[in-house]
Protein backbone atom coordinates (compact mmCIF):
# COMPACT_ATOMS: atom_id res chain seq x y z
CA UNK A 1 0.00 0.00 0.00
CA UNK A 2 1.12 3.59 -0.59
CA UNK A 3 1.82 6.11 2.11
CA UNK A 4 0.20 9.38 1.96
CA UNK A 5 2.10 12.67 3.45
CA UNK A 6 0.72 15.59 4.12
CA UNK A 7 2.65 19.13 2.62
CA UNK A 8 3.20 21.77 4.65
CA UNK A 9 2.85 25.06 2.69
CA UNK A 10 1.11 28.34 2.68
CA UNK A 11 -0.77 28.28 -0.72
CA UNK A 12 1.83 29.59 -2.59
CA UNK A 13 4.85 27.56 -1.74
CA UNK A 14 6.10 24.43 -0.52
CA UNK A 15 7.62 24.61 3.30
CA UNK A 16 10.78 22.79 3.14
CA UNK A 17 9.47 20.30 6.07
CA UNK A 18 7.73 18.47 3.28
CA UNK A 19 10.65 17.44 1.96
CA UNK A 20 12.26 16.02 5.36
CA UNK A 21 9.08 14.36 5.76
CA UNK A 22 8.97 12.80 2.35
CA UNK A 23 12.30 11.71 3.40
CA UNK A 24 11.15 9.55 6.15
CA UNK A 25 8.53 8.15 3.76
CA UNK A 26 11.40 6.55 1.56
CA UNK A 27 12.81 4.96 4.54
CA UNK A 28 9.51 3.14 4.96
CA UNK A 29 9.14 2.37 2.05
CA UNK A 30 6.06 2.23 -0.90
CA UNK A 31 4.40 4.59 -3.37
CA UNK A 32 4.36 8.27 -1.79
CA UNK A 33 1.65 10.26 -2.91
CA UNK A 34 1.45 14.05 -0.97
CA UNK A 35 -1.54 15.94 -0.15
CA UNK A 36 -2.08 19.75 -0.50
CA UNK A 37 -4.69 20.62 1.26
CA UNK A 38 -5.16 24.26 1.09
CA UNK A 39 -6.58 27.61 -1.54
CA UNK A 40 -5.11 28.31 -4.31
CA UNK A 41 -2.28 25.78 -3.93
CA UNK A 42 -1.70 24.92 -7.22
CA UNK A 43 1.79 26.29 -7.53
CA UNK A 44 2.50 24.33 -4.32
CA UNK A 45 1.46 21.18 -5.99
CA UNK A 46 3.26 21.99 -8.64
CA UNK A 47 6.63 22.09 -6.14
CA UNK A 48 5.80 19.38 -4.77
CA UNK A 49 5.13 17.62 -7.84
CA UNK A 50 8.74 18.13 -8.55
CA UNK A 51 10.28 16.82 -5.37
CA UNK A 52 12.28 13.60 -5.34
CA UNK A 53 10.75 10.27 -4.93
CA UNK A 54 6.85 11.14 -4.77
CA UNK A 55 4.80 9.22 -7.65
CA UNK A 56 1.71 11.42 -7.37
CA UNK A 57 0.56 14.69 -5.93
CA UNK A 58 -3.36 14.88 -4.54
CA UNK A 59 -4.68 18.87 -4.82
CA UNK A 60 -8.14 19.31 -2.72
CA UNK A 61 -7.85 23.32 -3.42
CA UNK A 62 -10.91 24.88 -1.83
CA UNK A 63 -11.08 27.93 1.03
CA UNK A 64 -12.46 24.99 3.82
CA UNK A 65 -8.76 24.09 3.44
CA UNK A 66 -7.21 27.79 3.47
CA UNK A 67 -6.48 28.43 7.37
CA UNK A 68 -5.46 24.50 7.39
CA UNK A 69 -8.14 24.39 9.98
CA UNK A 70 -7.99 20.58 11.93
CA UNK A 71 -11.25 19.91 11.87
CA UNK A 72 -11.87 20.34 8.26
CA UNK A 73 -8.16 18.60 7.24
CA UNK A 74 -8.60 15.89 9.71
CA UNK A 75 -12.35 14.82 7.98
CA UNK A 76 -10.31 14.95 4.28
CA UNK A 77 -7.56 13.29 5.41
CA UNK A 78 -9.57 10.09 7.43
CA UNK A 79 -11.80 10.28 4.18
CA UNK A 80 -9.16 9.06 1.57
CA UNK A 81 -6.98 7.20 4.36
CA UNK A 82 -8.79 3.89 2.75
CA UNK A 83 -5.79 3.55 0.52
CA UNK A 84 -2.90 3.97 2.32
CA UNK A 85 -0.47 1.87 4.83
CA UNK A 86 0.88 5.21 6.51
CA UNK A 87 -0.17 8.80 6.69
CA UNK A 88 2.81 11.42 7.43
CA UNK A 89 2.80 14.85 8.17
CA UNK A 90 5.99 17.09 9.83
CA UNK A 91 5.58 17.86 13.52
CA UNK A 92 5.22 21.49 12.64
CA UNK A 93 2.51 23.08 14.73
CA UNK A 94 -0.05 22.57 11.48
CA UNK A 95 0.78 18.40 11.83
CA UNK A 96 0.55 18.52 15.48
CA UNK A 97 -3.03 20.48 15.29
CA UNK A 98 -4.57 17.99 12.94
CA UNK A 99 -3.05 14.86 12.70
CA UNK A 100 -3.92 13.21 16.35
CA UNK A 101 -8.20 13.64 14.66
CA UNK A 102 -7.11 11.83 12.20
CA UNK A 103 -5.85 9.09 13.99
CA UNK A 104 -8.73 9.11 16.84
CA UNK A 105 -11.43 9.31 13.39
CA UNK A 106 -9.91 5.91 12.13
CA UNK A 107 -9.65 4.80 15.83
CA UNK A 108 -5.75 4.28 15.63
CA UNK A 109 -2.63 5.38 18.19
CA UNK A 110 -0.10 7.56 16.73
CA UNK A 111 3.19 8.22 17.07
CA UNK A 112 4.62 11.61 17.98
CA UNK A 113 7.87 13.26 16.60
CA UNK A 114 9.48 10.29 15.27
CA UNK A 115 13.24 10.78 15.15
CA UNK A 116 14.19 7.50 13.09
CA UNK A 117 12.60 4.92 10.93
CA UNK A 118 13.73 1.54 12.59
CA UNK A 119 11.15 -0.74 10.26
CA UNK A 120 7.82 0.10 8.44
CA UNK A 121 6.10 -0.90 12.07
CA UNK A 122 8.80 0.34 14.11
CA UNK A 123 10.47 3.96 15.47
CA UNK A 124 12.47 5.74 17.42
CA UNK A 125 11.00 9.16 18.95
CA UNK A 126 12.89 11.28 21.95
CA UNK A 127 10.36 11.33 25.09
CA UNK A 128 10.86 13.19 28.60
CA UNK A 129 12.02 16.30 26.64
CA UNK A 130 14.75 14.44 24.65
CA UNK A 131 16.15 12.90 27.65
CA UNK A 132 15.48 9.44 26.19
CA UNK A 133 14.61 7.66 23.33
CA UNK A 134 12.23 5.06 23.09
CA UNK A 135 11.81 2.33 19.93
CA UNK A 136 8.16 1.95 19.85
CA UNK A 137 6.28 -0.73 17.63
CA UNK A 138 3.28 -0.55 16.41
CA UNK A 139 0.54 -3.10 15.30
CA UNK A 140 -2.24 -1.05 14.08
CA UNK A 141 -3.14 -1.43 10.37
CA UNK A 142 -2.40 2.03 9.59
CA UNK A 143 0.80 3.68 11.08
CA UNK A 144 -0.35 7.61 11.54
CA UNK A 145 3.33 9.38 12.27
CA UNK A 146 4.34 13.06 12.77
CA UNK A 147 7.98 13.23 11.95
CA UNK A 148 10.66 15.45 13.72
CA UNK A 149 12.08 17.26 10.30
CA UNK A 150 15.27 18.25 11.81
CA UNK A 151 16.62 14.37 11.82
CA UNK A 152 15.76 13.57 8.27
CA UNK A 153 17.78 15.21 5.51
CA UNK A 154 15.34 16.51 3.39
CA UNK A 155 14.81 15.32 -0.41
CA UNK A 156 16.11 17.36 -3.32
CA UNK A 157 13.42 19.71 -3.93
CA UNK A 158 13.86 19.07 -8.41
CA UNK A 159 13.98 16.13 -10.93
CA UNK A 160 10.85 14.75 -9.98
CA UNK A 161 8.23 14.37 -12.30
CA UNK A 162 5.10 13.14 -10.48
CA UNK A 163 1.14 13.95 -11.72
CA UNK A 164 -0.80 16.10 -9.97
CA UNK A 165 -4.23 15.12 -9.44
CA UNK A 166 -7.44 17.17 -8.15
CA UNK A 167 -9.49 16.12 -5.79
CA UNK A 168 -12.96 16.74 -5.47
CA UNK A 169 -13.82 16.57 -1.82
CA UNK A 170 -14.53 19.13 0.61
CA UNK A 171 -15.14 18.61 4.00
CA UNK A 172 -16.54 21.07 6.40
CA UNK A 173 -16.54 20.32 10.29
CA UNK A 174 -18.33 23.65 10.49
CA UNK A 175 -17.84 24.24 14.48
CA UNK A 176 -15.06 26.14 14.20
CA UNK A 177 -14.15 29.45 11.86
CA UNK A 178 -10.77 31.36 11.34
CA UNK A 179 -11.01 34.97 13.05
CA UNK A 180 -7.35 36.37 11.93
CA UNK A 181 -3.65 35.90 11.90
CA UNK A 182 -0.84 37.74 12.97
CA UNK A 183 2.23 36.75 11.45
CA UNK A 184 5.84 38.12 12.58
CA UNK A 185 7.82 39.26 9.84
CA UNK A 186 10.98 38.22 9.22
CA UNK A 187 13.71 38.72 6.13
CA UNK A 188 16.23 36.25 8.31
CA UNK A 189 16.50 31.95 7.24
CA UNK A 190 13.39 30.48 8.83
CA UNK A 191 14.31 28.65 12.28
CA UNK A 192 13.71 25.05 11.88
CA UNK A 193 15.34 25.48 8.57
CA UNK A 194 18.74 27.45 8.66
CA UNK A 195 21.93 26.46 8.73
CA UNK A 196 23.15 28.56 11.48
CA UNK A 197 20.96 30.07 14.77
CA UNK A 198 21.86 32.31 17.01
CA UNK A 199 20.02 32.53 20.00
CA UNK A 200 19.77 34.88 23.16
CA UNK A 201 18.62 34.24 26.38
CA UNK A 202 17.59 36.31 29.72
CA UNK A 203 21.04 37.95 29.98
CA UNK A 204 20.18 40.05 27.22
CA UNK A 205 18.30 41.65 29.77
CA UNK A 206 16.04 43.92 27.07
CA UNK A 207 14.50 43.52 23.42
CA UNK A 208 16.47 46.33 22.62
CA UNK A 209 20.07 44.30 23.21
CA UNK A 210 19.01 41.65 20.62
CA UNK A 211 18.41 44.60 18.18
CA UNK A 212 21.83 45.35 19.14
CA UNK A 213 23.92 42.32 19.87
CA UNK A 214 22.38 39.17 18.34
CA UNK A 215 21.08 40.84 14.85
CA UNK A 216 23.73 41.80 13.62
CA UNK A 217 25.58 38.65 14.49
CA UNK A 218 23.41 36.51 13.21
CA UNK A 219 22.67 39.02 10.17
CA UNK A 220 26.66 38.67 9.35
CA UNK A 221 26.03 34.74 8.84
CA UNK A 222 23.72 34.65 7.66
CA UNK A 223 21.85 32.93 10.19
CA UNK A 224 18.33 32.59 12.02
CA UNK A 225 17.74 34.15 15.41
CA UNK A 226 16.53 32.10 18.28
CA UNK A 227 15.87 32.52 22.20
CA UNK A 228 15.40 30.83 25.57
CA UNK A 229 11.79 30.96 26.83
CA UNK A 230 13.21 33.34 29.70
CA UNK A 231 13.92 35.90 26.88
CA UNK A 232 10.35 35.05 25.56
CA UNK A 233 8.63 35.41 28.72
CA UNK A 234 10.27 38.44 29.36
CA UNK A 235 8.85 40.02 26.27
CA UNK A 236 12.39 40.75 24.78
CA UNK A 237 11.61 38.48 21.31
CA UNK A 238 8.27 37.38 20.16
CA UNK A 239 7.31 33.29 20.77
CA UNK A 240 7.75 32.11 17.81
CA UNK A 241 11.58 32.86 18.35
CA UNK A 242 11.38 30.23 21.52
CA UNK A 243 13.75 27.16 20.99
CA UNK A 244 13.42 24.10 23.45
CA UNK A 245 11.13 21.36 24.39
CA UNK A 246 7.90 23.89 24.04
CA UNK A 247 9.17 26.07 21.05
CA UNK A 248 11.24 24.63 18.03
CA UNK A 249 13.33 21.82 17.50
CA UNK A 250 16.79 23.09 16.08
CA UNK A 251 19.42 20.98 14.68
CA UNK A 252 21.62 23.89 12.45
CA UNK A 253 25.24 23.07 12.02
CA UNK A 254 26.21 25.65 14.53
CA UNK A 255 24.51 27.18 17.61
CA UNK A 256 25.55 29.75 18.98
CA UNK A 257 24.09 30.51 22.70
CA UNK A 258 24.50 33.86 23.99
CA UNK A 259 23.59 34.16 27.68
CA UNK A 260 21.27 31.18 27.74
CA UNK A 261 22.19 28.45 31.07
CA UNK A 262 20.79 25.38 29.09
CA UNK A 263 17.61 24.41 31.17
CA UNK A 264 16.64 20.81 30.01
CA UNK A 265 13.70 22.33 28.46
CA UNK A 266 15.60 24.50 26.45
CA UNK A 267 18.23 21.84 25.73
CA UNK A 268 15.79 19.79 24.27
CA UNK A 269 15.21 22.09 21.27
CA UNK A 270 18.70 22.38 20.06
CA UNK A 271 21.19 19.43 21.25
CA UNK A 272 21.06 17.87 17.78
CA UNK A 273 23.37 20.55 16.79
CA UNK A 274 26.50 20.14 14.85
CA UNK A 275 28.63 22.38 16.40
CA UNK A 276 27.43 23.91 19.22
CA UNK A 277 28.97 27.24 20.92
CA UNK A 278 28.20 28.88 24.29
CA UNK A 279 28.97 32.98 25.09
CA UNK A 280 28.50 32.58 29.08
CA UNK A 281 29.80 34.46 32.08
CA UNK A 282 29.01 31.54 34.71
CA UNK A 283 31.27 28.11 33.51
CA UNK A 284 29.24 26.14 35.82
CA UNK A 285 25.93 26.75 33.78
CA UNK A 286 24.53 23.49 32.16
CA UNK A 287 24.92 24.43 28.67
CA UNK A 288 28.88 23.87 29.18
CA UNK A 289 28.30 20.08 29.29
CA UNK A 290 26.50 20.15 25.78
CA UNK A 291 29.23 23.14 24.25
CA UNK A 292 31.67 21.92 21.83
CA UNK A 293 33.08 25.66 22.22
CA UNK A 294 32.40 27.56 25.16
CA UNK A 295 33.71 30.89 26.14
CA UNK A 296 33.59 32.25 29.60
CA UNK A 297 33.11 36.50 28.73
CA UNK A 298 30.44 38.93 29.52
CA UNK A 299 28.38 38.72 25.89
CA UNK A 300 27.84 42.53 25.73
CA UNK A 301 31.79 42.78 24.76
CA UNK A 302 32.29 39.25 23.19
CA UNK A 303 29.26 39.28 20.55
CA UNK A 304 29.99 42.86 19.23
CA UNK A 305 34.20 41.47 18.94
CA UNK A 306 32.86 38.52 17.97
CA UNK A 307 30.89 40.13 15.10
CA UNK A 308 33.78 42.34 13.66
CA UNK A 309 36.22 39.24 13.54
CA UNK A 310 34.14 37.50 11.64
CA UNK B 1 -21.06 27.08 32.17
CA UNK B 2 -19.22 23.67 33.07
CA UNK B 3 -15.56 22.83 32.78
CA UNK B 4 -13.78 19.98 32.74
CA UNK B 5 -10.02 20.20 33.39
CA UNK B 6 -7.79 17.11 32.51
CA UNK B 7 -4.44 16.95 34.39
CA UNK B 8 -1.69 13.75 34.59
CA UNK B 9 0.60 12.86 36.88
CA UNK B 10 4.22 13.08 35.53
CA UNK B 11 7.54 13.62 36.74
CA UNK B 12 8.18 16.76 38.19
CA UNK B 13 9.99 18.84 35.11
CA UNK B 14 13.01 19.88 37.16
CA UNK B 15 14.09 16.33 37.91
CA UNK B 16 17.04 14.82 35.41
CA UNK B 17 15.35 11.66 34.03
CA UNK B 18 17.77 8.65 34.30
CA UNK B 19 17.38 5.42 32.23
CA UNK B 20 16.82 2.01 33.79
CA UNK B 21 20.14 0.17 33.20
CA UNK B 22 18.03 -2.78 31.84
CA UNK B 23 16.83 -0.33 28.90
CA UNK B 24 12.78 -1.01 29.67
CA UNK B 25 12.13 2.65 30.73
CA UNK B 26 12.88 5.32 32.61
CA UNK B 27 13.40 4.93 36.24
CA UNK B 28 10.64 6.63 38.25
CA UNK B 29 11.19 5.31 41.79
CA UNK B 30 11.82 7.84 44.26
CA UNK B 31 11.39 10.29 41.98
CA UNK B 32 9.37 13.80 42.70
CA UNK B 33 5.55 13.69 40.70
CA UNK B 34 4.13 16.64 40.36
CA UNK B 35 1.05 17.69 38.00
CA UNK B 36 1.83 18.23 34.44
CA UNK B 37 2.86 22.32 33.75
CA UNK B 38 0.51 22.29 30.96
CA UNK B 39 -2.26 21.06 32.93
CA UNK B 40 -1.41 23.47 35.67
CA UNK B 41 -1.69 26.15 33.12
CA UNK B 42 -4.82 24.18 32.18
CA UNK B 43 -6.44 24.78 36.15
CA UNK B 44 -5.42 27.77 36.33
CA UNK B 45 -7.39 29.31 33.47
CA UNK B 46 -10.13 27.08 34.31
CA UNK B 47 -10.36 29.11 38.12
CA UNK B 48 -9.89 32.47 36.07
CA UNK B 49 -12.60 31.44 33.84
CA UNK B 50 -14.88 30.83 37.41
CA UNK B 51 -13.34 34.28 38.50
CA UNK B 52 -14.86 35.54 35.93
CA UNK B 53 -17.94 34.19 36.37
CA UNK B 54 -18.00 32.19 32.99
CA UNK B 55 -17.87 28.84 34.56
CA UNK B 56 -19.89 27.83 37.30
CA UNK B 57 -18.50 24.76 37.87
CA UNK B 58 -14.67 22.92 37.22
CA UNK B 59 -14.57 19.02 37.17
CA UNK B 60 -10.81 17.63 37.34
CA UNK B 61 -10.07 14.55 35.81
CA UNK B 62 -7.19 12.52 35.83
CA UNK B 63 -6.40 9.01 34.38
CA UNK B 64 -3.84 6.71 36.24
CA UNK B 65 -2.28 5.03 38.96
CA UNK B 66 -4.19 5.36 42.35
CA UNK B 67 -1.56 8.17 43.30
CA UNK B 68 -3.00 10.30 40.56
CA UNK B 69 -5.26 11.47 43.81
CA UNK B 70 -2.31 13.93 45.00
CA UNK B 71 -2.55 15.96 41.83
CA UNK B 72 -6.41 15.92 41.50
CA UNK B 73 -6.11 17.27 45.10
CA UNK B 74 -3.52 19.58 44.50
CA UNK B 75 -6.15 20.96 40.99
CA UNK B 76 -9.17 21.14 43.76
CA UNK B 77 -6.31 23.03 46.07
CA UNK B 78 -6.03 25.88 43.27
CA UNK B 79 -9.99 26.19 42.54
CA UNK B 80 -11.74 23.39 40.87
CA UNK B 81 -14.79 22.13 42.57
CA UNK B 82 -14.31 18.38 42.40
CA UNK B 83 -12.76 15.56 40.89
CA UNK B 84 -13.13 11.86 39.26
CA UNK B 85 -9.92 9.92 39.04
CA UNK B 86 -9.86 6.95 36.82
CA UNK B 87 -8.08 4.54 38.39
CA UNK B 88 -5.56 2.07 36.19
CA UNK B 89 -2.26 0.70 36.34
CA UNK B 90 -2.11 0.61 32.42
CA UNK B 91 0.64 3.04 30.50
CA UNK B 92 -1.90 5.72 29.77
CA UNK B 93 -1.95 6.70 25.45
CA UNK B 94 -3.48 9.01 24.42
CA UNK B 95 -5.94 7.51 22.06
CA UNK B 96 -7.54 5.56 25.19
CA UNK B 97 -7.69 8.48 27.76
CA UNK B 98 -9.49 10.58 24.92
CA UNK B 99 -11.79 7.89 24.98
CA UNK B 100 -12.46 8.38 28.54
CA UNK B 101 -12.36 11.62 28.97
CA UNK B 102 -15.38 11.63 25.95
CA UNK B 103 -17.58 9.72 28.32
CA UNK B 104 -16.76 12.23 31.07
CA UNK B 105 -17.10 15.18 28.75
CA UNK B 106 -20.63 14.31 27.60
CA UNK B 107 -22.43 12.55 30.75
CA UNK B 108 -21.08 15.55 32.82
CA UNK B 109 -22.16 17.96 29.75
CA UNK B 110 -19.26 20.26 29.96
CA UNK B 111 -18.63 23.04 27.50
CA UNK B 112 -15.21 23.56 27.78
CA UNK B 113 -12.53 21.24 28.11
CA UNK B 114 -9.34 22.13 28.67
CA UNK B 115 -6.16 20.46 28.41
CA UNK B 116 -2.56 21.14 28.49
CA UNK B 117 -0.84 20.75 24.86
CA UNK B 118 1.23 18.01 25.85
CA UNK B 119 2.64 15.86 28.89
CA UNK B 120 6.28 16.44 29.13
CA UNK B 121 7.13 12.84 29.77
CA UNK B 122 5.54 11.28 26.68
CA UNK B 123 5.41 14.62 24.61
CA UNK B 124 2.79 13.21 22.53
CA UNK B 125 0.60 16.38 22.26
CA UNK B 126 -2.39 14.26 20.81
CA UNK B 127 -4.65 13.70 23.86
CA UNK B 128 -6.59 17.25 23.29
CA UNK B 129 -6.82 16.68 19.61
CA UNK B 130 -8.22 13.45 20.06
CA UNK B 131 -10.74 14.20 22.54
CA UNK B 132 -11.96 16.71 20.29
CA UNK B 133 -12.32 14.68 17.08
CA UNK B 134 -13.98 11.58 19.01
CA UNK B 135 -16.62 14.16 20.01
CA UNK B 136 -17.13 15.99 16.41
CA UNK B 137 -16.78 19.58 18.19
CA UNK B 138 -14.14 22.04 17.55
CA UNK B 139 -10.12 22.64 18.67
CA UNK B 140 -8.06 25.31 19.74
CA UNK B 141 -5.09 23.73 20.42
CA UNK B 142 -1.69 25.90 21.88
CA UNK B 143 -4.00 28.50 23.42
CA UNK B 144 -2.33 31.61 24.47
CA UNK B 145 -5.56 33.85 24.89
CA UNK B 146 -9.00 32.19 25.80
CA UNK B 147 -11.75 35.03 25.54
CA UNK B 148 -15.78 32.97 25.90
CA UNK B 149 -18.39 35.20 23.91
CA UNK B 150 -21.60 34.45 24.18
CA UNK B 151 -21.80 30.26 23.04
CA UNK B 152 -18.92 30.74 21.63
CA UNK B 153 -15.11 31.04 22.10
CA UNK B 154 -12.25 32.41 20.21
CA UNK B 155 -8.55 31.14 21.17
CA UNK B 156 -5.50 32.87 20.00
CA UNK B 157 -3.26 30.00 19.03
CA UNK B 158 0.72 30.09 18.82
CA UNK B 159 1.22 28.60 15.60
CA UNK B 160 5.10 28.37 13.84
CA UNK B 161 5.90 32.32 12.63
CA UNK B 162 3.23 33.53 14.99
CA UNK B 163 -0.36 33.65 16.29
CA UNK B 164 -3.93 32.75 14.42
CA UNK B 165 -7.49 33.31 16.50
CA UNK B 166 -10.24 31.01 15.66
CA UNK B 167 -13.93 30.98 17.09
CA UNK B 168 -15.35 27.62 18.24
CA UNK B 169 -18.85 26.45 19.07
CA UNK B 170 -19.21 25.85 22.47
CA UNK B 171 -18.59 22.60 23.68
CA UNK B 172 -14.91 23.15 22.63
CA UNK B 173 -11.51 21.66 23.46
CA UNK B 174 -8.81 23.85 24.10
CA UNK B 175 -5.29 22.55 25.22
CA UNK B 176 -2.76 25.14 26.71
CA UNK B 177 0.61 26.79 25.54
CA UNK B 178 2.89 28.38 28.21
CA UNK B 179 1.94 31.54 27.59
CA UNK B 180 -2.10 31.22 28.48
CA UNK B 181 -1.28 32.23 32.24
CA UNK B 182 0.73 32.29 35.11
CA UNK B 183 -0.84 29.41 37.43
CA UNK B 184 -0.88 30.21 41.21
CA UNK B 185 0.09 28.71 44.30
CA UNK B 186 -2.40 26.58 46.53
CA UNK B 187 -2.74 28.59 49.69
CA UNK B 188 -2.57 26.14 52.93
CA UNK B 189 -6.14 26.81 54.15
CA UNK B 190 -7.21 25.71 50.44
CA UNK B 191 -4.86 22.37 50.25
CA UNK B 192 -6.84 21.87 53.96
CA UNK B 193 -10.08 22.71 52.13
CA UNK B 194 -9.47 20.80 48.92
CA UNK B 195 -9.34 17.37 51.00
CA UNK B 196 -12.96 17.62 51.96
CA UNK B 197 -13.98 17.55 48.42
CA UNK B 198 -15.82 15.06 46.19
CA UNK B 199 -13.41 13.26 44.40
CA UNK B 200 -14.83 10.32 42.94
CA UNK B 201 -13.27 7.03 41.82
CA UNK B 202 -13.80 5.31 38.81
CA UNK B 203 -11.69 2.36 36.94
CA UNK B 204 -11.43 2.22 32.78
CA UNK B 205 -13.75 -0.77 33.08
CA UNK B 206 -16.91 1.87 34.19
CA UNK B 207 -16.81 3.85 30.80
CA UNK B 208 -16.49 0.49 28.97
CA UNK B 209 -12.74 1.50 27.40
CA UNK B 210 -9.78 -0.80 27.08
CA UNK B 211 -6.71 0.44 28.31
CA UNK B 212 -5.10 -2.41 25.82
CA UNK B 213 -2.59 -0.49 23.07
CA UNK B 214 -1.38 -1.37 19.71
CA UNK B 215 1.58 0.29 20.63
CA UNK B 216 4.65 -1.62 22.43
CA UNK B 217 7.66 0.04 23.80
CA UNK B 218 10.70 -2.58 22.83
CA UNK B 219 13.22 -0.24 24.57
CA UNK B 220 14.42 3.41 26.13
CA UNK B 221 17.93 4.58 26.15
CA UNK B 222 20.15 7.82 26.91
CA UNK B 223 20.29 10.20 24.14
CA UNK B 224 23.86 9.64 22.44
CA UNK B 225 26.52 11.54 24.70
CA UNK B 226 28.14 14.49 23.20
CA UNK B 227 32.01 14.47 23.13
CA UNK B 228 33.19 16.47 25.32
CA UNK B 229 33.56 20.42 24.60
CA UNK B 230 36.51 22.78 24.76
CA UNK B 231 37.22 26.19 26.45
CA UNK B 232 38.35 28.70 24.55
CA UNK B 233 40.03 31.52 26.13
CA UNK B 234 38.97 34.37 23.45
CA UNK B 235 37.27 35.42 20.76
CA UNK B 236 40.22 35.35 18.17
CA UNK B 237 40.56 31.55 19.55
CA UNK B 238 36.85 30.63 18.69
CA UNK B 239 37.12 32.46 15.43
CA UNK B 240 39.80 30.51 14.82
CA UNK B 241 38.60 27.19 15.96
CA UNK B 242 35.01 27.79 14.17
CA UNK B 243 36.69 28.20 10.88
CA UNK B 244 39.62 25.88 10.87
CA UNK B 245 38.38 22.91 13.38
CA UNK B 246 35.02 22.93 12.78
CA UNK B 247 34.79 24.50 9.41
CA UNK B 248 31.58 25.97 10.32
CA UNK B 249 31.80 29.35 9.25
Amino acid sequence: MAILVYAEHDNASLKKATLNTIAAAQQIGGDIHVLIAGSGAQAAADEAAKAAGVSKVLLADNAAYEHQLAGNLALLVADIAGEYSHILAPATTTGKNFLPRVAALLDVSMLSEISAVVDAQTFDRPIYAGNATATVKTSEDKVVLTVRTTAFDPVASEGGSAAVETLDNVQELGKSSFVNEEMAKSDRPELTSASIVVSGGRALANGENFTKYIEPLADKLGAAVGASRAAVDAGYVPNDMQVGQTGKIVAPDLYIAAGISGAIQHLAGMKDSKVIVAINNDPESPIASVADYFLEADLFAALPELTSKI
Amino acid sequence: MKALVAVKRVIDYNVKVRVKADNSSVDLSNTKMSINPFDEIAVEEAVRLKEAGVIDEIIVASIGPKESQEQIRAALALGADRGILVVTDAKPYPLQIAKILKNIAESEATDIILLGKQAIDDDNNQTGQMLAALMGIGQGTFASEVKVEGDKVNVTREIDGGLQTVALDLPAVITTDLRLNEPRYAKLPNIMKAKKKQLDEKTPADFGVDMASKQEIIKVVPPAERKAGIKVGSVDELVDKLRNEAKVI
